[in-house]
């Protein structure tokens, strides 16, 4: 077995023998960046520099038998987040001058965890994406098919992991953009509880439904990775101040007696139906290894789409008002005067999709229409959040598929918003109520002779990382969907 | 089309950008159909329903006491700058 198809648990197993060093395991990853990445398109920004110190000093420290679980592991980082002194774009020309100048707190405890930074990976231009390709740097192409999409918007995160460029990648997860590229890409994909990891120096989309979270290759490393970012942050006003858990310990939690409810809503007509039966053989082997399944209703859940696309333009077209071509960022060519100088600078440096949204949002939060739009969204957002929390009454988790396809072709959904939007169908519900929520490989299926991995969802009561984390970790125990590669890859 | 061109016009300066006279009907119909989209919000019954204000309930936004926390990095922050002289941001004339 070669270095780069180890899971994160293995090859911290592999430094911590001394089998390998980080120097190996880094040089061993930015070759395959180097020969693979390209036509991938998944690295905005490889760091190899960086990768080669950040490596030599785990390697110091592992000799001394220092350092943890993750140190010398070498990582990739979403472009959303802020390096210190290395461009961060968001996938956006609008920042592609933009060198950050503090670490955001993610990048900072991954850093203090003693893990290597490859590099930098490409986004949907701000988050804003299902498909990756509203990038300014264009799009990624899927691992497992390249005339298909890796999902977005953590869409280079994902392919970088799918195709073995890094053992797991950071992410971060408004509507779906963890989970729903880790289901196109055969990855595991957590999207934590709001508030349980800091948004400081993650450049902010929608405030109240963004979170950062991880892709790997295993629930065991997602639980590694989350141990890692958890926690109380006093930087973000919304990190939620509680404890963190042994994420890793609590992993062997049997699945003999968990109470497992299906979304009925889920299972609707937009599901592919092959989808459907791989998510239902998912939910059997729950079954025969003692878990009690029922069927839940979740009435409010078909609006949490039209929801989404109220509240989250809203809080972008407030957040993205400090691009003003000023203080960073893009800025226009001899503007006019100080009103040519934000209109040309934001009309250049946003690409479409981010300026109908900014748009969308400042349409639905001015004057005569916010409360028939922004205030009745925040209204029907309740009713949803009430929907989940009625559920986690008789079930400990719910679930139900991903995505409602698998990966489709590049420039299939580019057309129509609506069509693009619907890909989010069944993952924004966990964001619109805070939860936590992770995709899991569930199995395959075949089309033009390309195997096409599907992702199983589950959604638990919030900080019930750790029961989504062991549900998933004894799923993969059953199964070997997660240890599946891509031709060509491994 | 839920949206007038005139409106989205007035979207659009509101929201300070510039959109070329060619892509302006491509934003009219686009805008429309996402407004015409989350338009189905109208029919949910939502009487008596709080709006919510934070996703998790009991939470509200911390306070922290009044002290300065931050030391001054302004010329690393300004780096960033397309225009800067001595510690200010350079925009176009504003006042005559």
């Amino acid at each position: 077995m070669s270095l780069h198809t180890l899971t994160v648990a293995e090859l911290a197993a592999g430094l911590r023998a001394r089998r390998f060093s980080s120097l190996d395991l880094t040089l061993h990853f930015l070759g395959r960046i180097e020969r693979l990445a390209p036509a991938l398109n998944a690295f905005v920004t490889v760091t190899a520099d960086h990768a080669l110190a950040d490596a030599r000093a785990a390697d110091e420290l592992l000799a001394r038998g220092e350092g943890g679980p993750l140190t010398g592991v070498p990582i990739a980082h979403k472009d959303i987040f802020c390096t210190d002194g290395v461009l961060t774009t968001c996938g956006s020309r609008m920042l592609s001058n933009f060198v950050a100048p503090y670490d955001a707190t993610v990048v900072e405890r991954w850093k203090a965890s003693g893990t290597v930074l490859l590099g930098k990976t490409n986004m949907d231009e701000f988050a804003m994406g299902s498909s990756n390709e509203t990038s300014w740097y264009g799009p990624v192409r899927n691992p497992w098919d390249p005339v298909r999409v890796p999902g977005g918007s953590s869409g280079g995160s994902a392919a970088a992991v799918a195709a073995c460029l890094a053992p797991a990648a950071s992410g971060t997860d408004t509507g779906g953009s963890i989970r729903q590229p880790a289901a196109l890409t055969n990855l595991t994909g957590l999207k934590p509880t709001y508030g349980r990891v800091s948004r400081y120096g993650m450049i902010a989309f929608a405030s109240s439904l963004d979170q950062a979270g991880v892709l790997t290759r295993s629930a065991e490393d997602a639980a590694l990775f989350l141990t890692a970012m958890a926690g109380f942050d006093p930087r973000d006003s919304t990190s939620v101040d509680a404890p963190v858990p042994d994420y890793l310990a609590e992993l062997s939690r049997p699945l003999k007696g968990l109470r497992v409810g299906v979304i009925r809503e889920f299972f609707d007509k937009g599901l592919d139906v092959r989808v459907s039966q791989l998510v239902q053989d998912a939910i059997e082997a729950l079954r025969a290894e003692g878990a009690t399944v029922r069927e839940v209703s979740l009435p409010a859940l078909p609006l949490s789409v039209p929801t989404y696309y109220v509240v989250a333009p809203a809080e972008c077209s407030s957040n993205l008002s400090r691009f003003d071509g000023v203080r960073f960022g893009h800025r226009c060519e001899a503007p006019r005067d100080l009103l040519d100088l934000y209109k040309r600078s934001r009309g250049e440096g946003f690409g479409d999709e981010v300026k109908r949204r900014i748009m969308t949002g400042t349409y639905v939060l001015s004057a005569g229409y916010y409360d028939a739009y922004y205030l009745k969204a925040q209204q029907v957002r309740q009713v949803i959040a009430a929907d989940f929390a009625r559920a986690f009454r008789d079930v400990d988790v719910v679930i139900g598929p991903t995505a409602p396809t698998p990966a489709f072709e590049l420039g299939s959904k580019t057309s129509d918003p609506i069509t693009m939007y619907l890909n989010d169908i069944y993952t924004i519900g966990a964001n619109l109520a805070g939860l936590p929520a992770i995709s899991v490989p569930c199995g395959f299926v075949q089309e033009g002779g390309r195997d096409l991995p599907v992702g199983l969802q589950l959604v638990g009561p919030h900080f019930a990382e750790s029961l989504l984390l062991s549900v998933s970790h004894q799923y993969q125990q059953l199964t070997d969907w997660h240890r599946r590669l891509p031709e060509g890859y491994a | 089309m839920s949206l007038t061109r005139a409106q989205v016009e007035g979207i659009a300066h509101l929201a300070r950008l510039e959109i070329s006279e060619a892509q302006l009907p491509v934003y009219v119909d686009r805008l429309s159909r996402i407004i015409d989209f989350v338009e189905q919000l109208s029919a949910a019954d939502t009487g008596g329903v709080a709006p919510m204000a934070h996703p998790l309930a009991d939470q509200a936004q911390r306070l922290r006491p009044d002290v300065v926390t931050e030391t001054d990095r302004h010329e690393k922050y300004q780096q960033n700058a397309a225009a800067v002289a001595a510690g200010l941001y350079l925009v176009p004339k504003v006042i005559d």
